[in-house]
């Protein structure tokens, strides 16, 4: 076991984890943060990314050792004071989401696909977001709320 | 309060359910973790057919943080039942189906690859997992029946109970007059298709989580299903022989559905045993490459069919004969889906007076396979579509003609359909005309000709389709072979202050019941849904229900609702009639307020809930205090959705890489509750039957191997994969149930993939291609291309 510290959702987490723990592992488990899902095993479906020092990663895809000093923010650390993210909000009101399963993983690689391409278009979000699957929503909802979300993030 | 009219029927209201799911608060079974809980880890076999001479497990029980190990013949020794099928079919001479054992683990054989044989229960799931390749497991291969055509032949069976691989062989229709018609037929139309077998891949893996408490011998299991009460009873009365009372089944979120997450698995049995084994809670969390060999598969079916034409393209019979695969064993529902939710259907849309169906399941070494989002529907949607648009290319009638002229026309329903199914209400032509007008059908020749101009092959095809939802009469189900009734239930609880919690059966899995159902009390009741809860999931609360499958929710679940809410008001006014001094035939309710017919008095709902709770002033020797009611409610007949769906494709022919540039959805799920969530189902199905059409095809080799067993080789449909789509609806109310609601869960899977396949075929009709099998991956059309050549 080694002793692991990070800073999540704005606070600072230490925690004893095997080293081959995956961060995904790390944040449903030791942290008890199970907002971020796990879908595959092959890091292939998304559900559990998270932003890792302002990059969305999938969080199956690293150790949460090479995660050590680390900010990292989770789908419970998209709200700030009760408000909703606009990504969040933007799901809401297009009905962007209907099991809600993959639905924090997609909000948060749309969210770092906004902020690195405030003007995206609608190929730039639909190519930016074939890494994360959706069973439900057949995408076309998703694409409208990222859209809505970019115009409000833009201000 | 705010105003009620805001939030009833067809209002788009936004979800009360998202909340919780776009912060993370969700709370999926996964994410429940019982105090000193163990986990579970399956040994599954990793060839496809075999004899299992032997399981050693000494070196896994010794192995670290290993509780217990358990085999099937720990089960067998025990007297653990089988996983049990819910429907059963006969052959046509009356026989029963051959209905071989589905052991908890294997006994004696394995069946196909992921069948298991073992379980590891330790401290971690990591222990669990390094334990179980401890195990020893002695098994001599069996030649592997793969391919339903030469299970068929016999000379190796599944079970022993078919020799010949045939679970039954199953017909409806007259065979010998539909030859006739044939036989004096001016054209016959026939074509063979593989409706490809695919894999439902909800996002949610499969949980199961047994917790017993050996002080009061209660047992409680978390699992991922669709409908917790057929879990508890299924498990409880055929497999562990826990009595009802005794045994509480919770589904809290869940993370789709599809149909998947139906059937009771055994899983879910071998968690709830073993933790009264070990008096510990056990936890079983599949991973992917698991979900991929043990959550039942959908579709896969070999089909000849043939329609029967007159000389002016009217449709005078049509035949089917179909190979189902029911793979290694019966799934809960498998024998149902090939016949009674599809050959029923073989009518379509149309007018054709006789036809005859015949269905031959068989047994093969494959994962066993049941209903996926559409469950027989589809298949049968897309032998009549592609045989029609065959037809129509075949006799130069133009696609929309040929089917107006066979449509069954509006004044003609009631509508007794020759296949067992009478059709309540519909417009095809209403759905047909709202589909070429929103998909600008006039501007396609123009928009090919742009197309050509890129070198891309254009085309454009049609498919209009009936279903039936909202399952379903329970004496036409048992008559049929349904172990099961298939009504729903709901029971109203109006509380003190006059807000309101809904118990129902039916169960969310992202449909959006929450919002949905409350919209049914808010119009009722004249409430904000602000004030209204609606509580599933949990066999503990709710009365006993079927769950959600067969877009049955609103239809039956909806109908329950509404029957339960007739009874609170018809109470309601008995109270208003003895406080307000009024008889109760001039009391009327509206928008939330009783009032006296031709006076000021009035009295607010909420006033009738405190008065039922505070009875000072009530009929006390007439009427029971309080506000609560249940019903349960068991449909007439099913409701048919139907509608109609252009497609529009570019083929690349150089490449064979086709996409979906246009797709036109004009659907009848009747009453429409909230217009928002009614559009994101039908996306969903759409993109769903885009990806059947397109991408998704389960594979196994000749030695029952999945290759397709990851997501790096099944191909699931992703953004860049899909357009937008233009979806609308044009409702014809259903005529037997309260609300007027069909159902639109389904629509999307079931008439999208025949619109796609068509579109490709007539992009392509030029250069003499009339046929591209599912998926139409680019090699695929690729090589249908060389192939005209």
């Amino acid at each position: 076991m080694t002793t692991v510290s990070m800073t999540v959702n704005g606070k600072a987490v230490s925690a004893e984890a095997a080293p081959d723990t995956l961060l995904s592992d790390f944040i449903r488990e030791s942290l008890a943060l199970t907002g971020t899902h796990v879908g595959c095993d092959t890091s292939q479906c998304g559900a559990c990314v998270v932003m890792v020092d302002g990059s969305s990663i999938k969080s199956c895809s690293i150790l949460v050792v090479q995660a050590e000093g680390a900010k990292v923010t989770t789908i419970e650390g998209l709200a700030s004071d009760g408000e909703l993210h606009p990504m969040q909000k933007a799901f809401h009101e297009n009905h962007a989401l209907q099991c809600g399963f993959c639905t924090p993983g997609m909000m948060i690689s749309a969210i770092d696909l906004v902020n690195k391409n405030p003007d995206l278009s609608e190929a730039d979000i639909r190519h930016g977001l074939e890494g994360n699957i959706c069973r439900c929503t057949g995408y076309h909802n998703i694409v409208k709320a990222v859209q809505a979300a970019a115009a409000e993030m833009k201000g | 309060m705010p105003d009620g009219n805001a939030t009833g029927i067809g209002a788009s209201v936004p979800r009360k359910e998202d909340r919780r799911f776009i912060t993370g608060k969700g709370n999926y079974t996964d994410d429940i973790n019982r105090p000193n809980q163990t986990y579970a880890y399956f040994l599954r076999s990793d060839i496809a057919h075999a004899t299992l001479n032997g399981v050693d497990t000494s070196a896994a029980e010794k192995a670290g943080g290993v509780v217990a190990v358990f085999t099937g013949a720990d089960l067998a020794a025990a007297e653990v039942g089988g996983v049990p099928c819910g429907w059963a079919l006969t052959f046509q001479n009356g026989d029963p189906m051959k209905e071989p054992g589905h052991p908890i683990l294997a006994q004696g054989k394995v069946r196909h690859v992921g069948d298991p044989i073992a379980v590891v229960i330790a401290e971690s799931r990591k222990q669990a997992k390094a334990a179980a390749a401890e195990i020893k497991v002695n098994l001599s291969d069996l030649p592997v029946v793969v391919d339903m055509t030469k299970a068929i032949e016999g000379g190796q069976s599944v079970h022993d109970e078919a020799e010949d691989n045939i679970c039954f062989d199953w017909a409806i229709g007259d065979k010998a007059e539909v030859d006739a018609v044939f036989e004096g037929a001016d054209h016959v139309t026939s074509i063979d298709i593989v409706n490809n077998r695919l894999i439902p891949n909800s996002m949610e893996p499969r949980v199961a989580i047994g917790d017993f408490e050996d002080s009061t011998g209660d047992y409680t299991l978390y699992t991922t299903t669709q409908n917790p009460h057929v879990i508890r009873l299924l498990m409880g009365a055929f497999v562990l022989k826990i009595p009802e009372h005794k045994l509480r089944v919770v589904s809290p979120d869940v993370g789709g559905g599809f149909g998947s997450k139906i059937f009771h698995y055994a899983e879910e049995a071998m968690v709830t045993w073993a933790s009264a084994q070990i008096n510990r809670p056990v936890k079983w969390t599949s991973d992917r490459s698991e979900a991929f060999m043990s959550d039942a598969h959908g579709r896969d079916h070999v089909t000849k069919a043939s329609l029967a034409l007159d000389k002016d393209g009217k449709f005078i019979g049509l035949k089917e004969e179909t190979l189902a695969n029911m793979g290694g064993y019966l799934s809960t529902f498998g024998p149902a889906i090939p016949t009674y939710m599809h050959s029923v259907l073989m009518a379509g849309v149309y007018t054709t007076p006789v036809i005859y169906s015949n269905i031959i399941a068989v047994f093969t070494n494959t994962v066993p396979v049941d209903a996926y989002r559409g469950a027989g529907r589809p298949e049968a949607t897309y032998i009549i579509e592609r045989l029609v648009d065959r037809a129509a290319r075949e006799m130069g009638i133009s696609q929309v003609e040929l089917r107006r002229k066979n449509f069954i026309p509006e004044d003609a329903f009631p509508y007794q359909t020759p296949v067992a199914l009478a059709y309540d209400s519909g417009n095809y032509n209403a759905t047909l005309d709202t589909a070429l007008k929103n998909g600008d059908v006039d501007g396609f020749d123009a928009r090919k000709a742009e197309s050509a101009k890129n070198g891309r092959l254009r085309g454009i095809g049609y498919s209009t389709y009936v279903e039936a939802c909202g399952a379903a009469p329970s004496a036409v189900a048992g008559a049929l072979g349904a172990r099961a009734g298939l009504y729903e239930c709901a029971n109203v609880r109006v509380h003190p202050t006059g807000s309101v919690t809904v118990f129902t059966g039916s169960h969310s899995h992202g449909q959006g019941h929450e919002t949905a159902f409350a919209q049914l009390v808010s119009e009722k009741l004249g409430m904000h849904t602000e004030n209204i809860e609606i509580v599933h999931g949990d066999t503990e609360k709710i009365p006993f229900g079927m769950g959600t499958f067969g877009s049955r929710s609103l239809a039956v679940g909806g109908s329950a609702i509404d029957k339960a809410l007739d009874k609170i008001i018809d109470k309601s006014r008995k109270i208003v009639s003895h406080i307000l001094e009024a008889g109760e035939g001039d009391i009327k309710f509206a928008d939330g307020n009783f009032t006296v017919a031709g006076t000021d008095k009035t009295m607010a709902f909420g006033e009738v809930a405190l008065a039922a709770y505070v009875p000072h002033n009530y009929p006390l020797e007439e009427l029971e205090p309080g506000l609560e009611e249940t019903a349960f409610y068991d449909p007439t007949n099913f409701t048919y959705p139907a509608g109609c769906h252009v497609c529009e494709v570019e083929v690349d022919p150089t490449t064979g890489v086709t996409e979906v540039v246009k797709f036109t959805a004009a659907d009848d799920p009747g009453t429409v509750v909230n217009p928002m969530i009614v559009e994101g189902q039908v996306h969903g199905g759409i993109a769903q039957g885009i990806g059947q059409a397109l991408l998704e095809g389960c594979s196994y080799d000749d030695n029952g191997q999945l290759l397709t067993g990851s997501y790096m080789d099944y191909t699931m449909p992703r953004a860049d994969n899909l357009p937008n789509y233009v979806v609308s609806t044009e409702s014809t109310a259903c005529t037997h149930n309260p609300l007027g609601v069909k159902g639109c869960g389904e629509v999307g899977a079931i008439g999208s993939p025949p619109a796609v396949i068509n579109a490709i075929v007539d992009a392509l009709s030029d250069l003499g291609v009339t046929d591209v099998a599912m998926p139409a991956t680019p090699q695929t059309v690729w090589r249908a291309i060389q192939a005209a050549k």
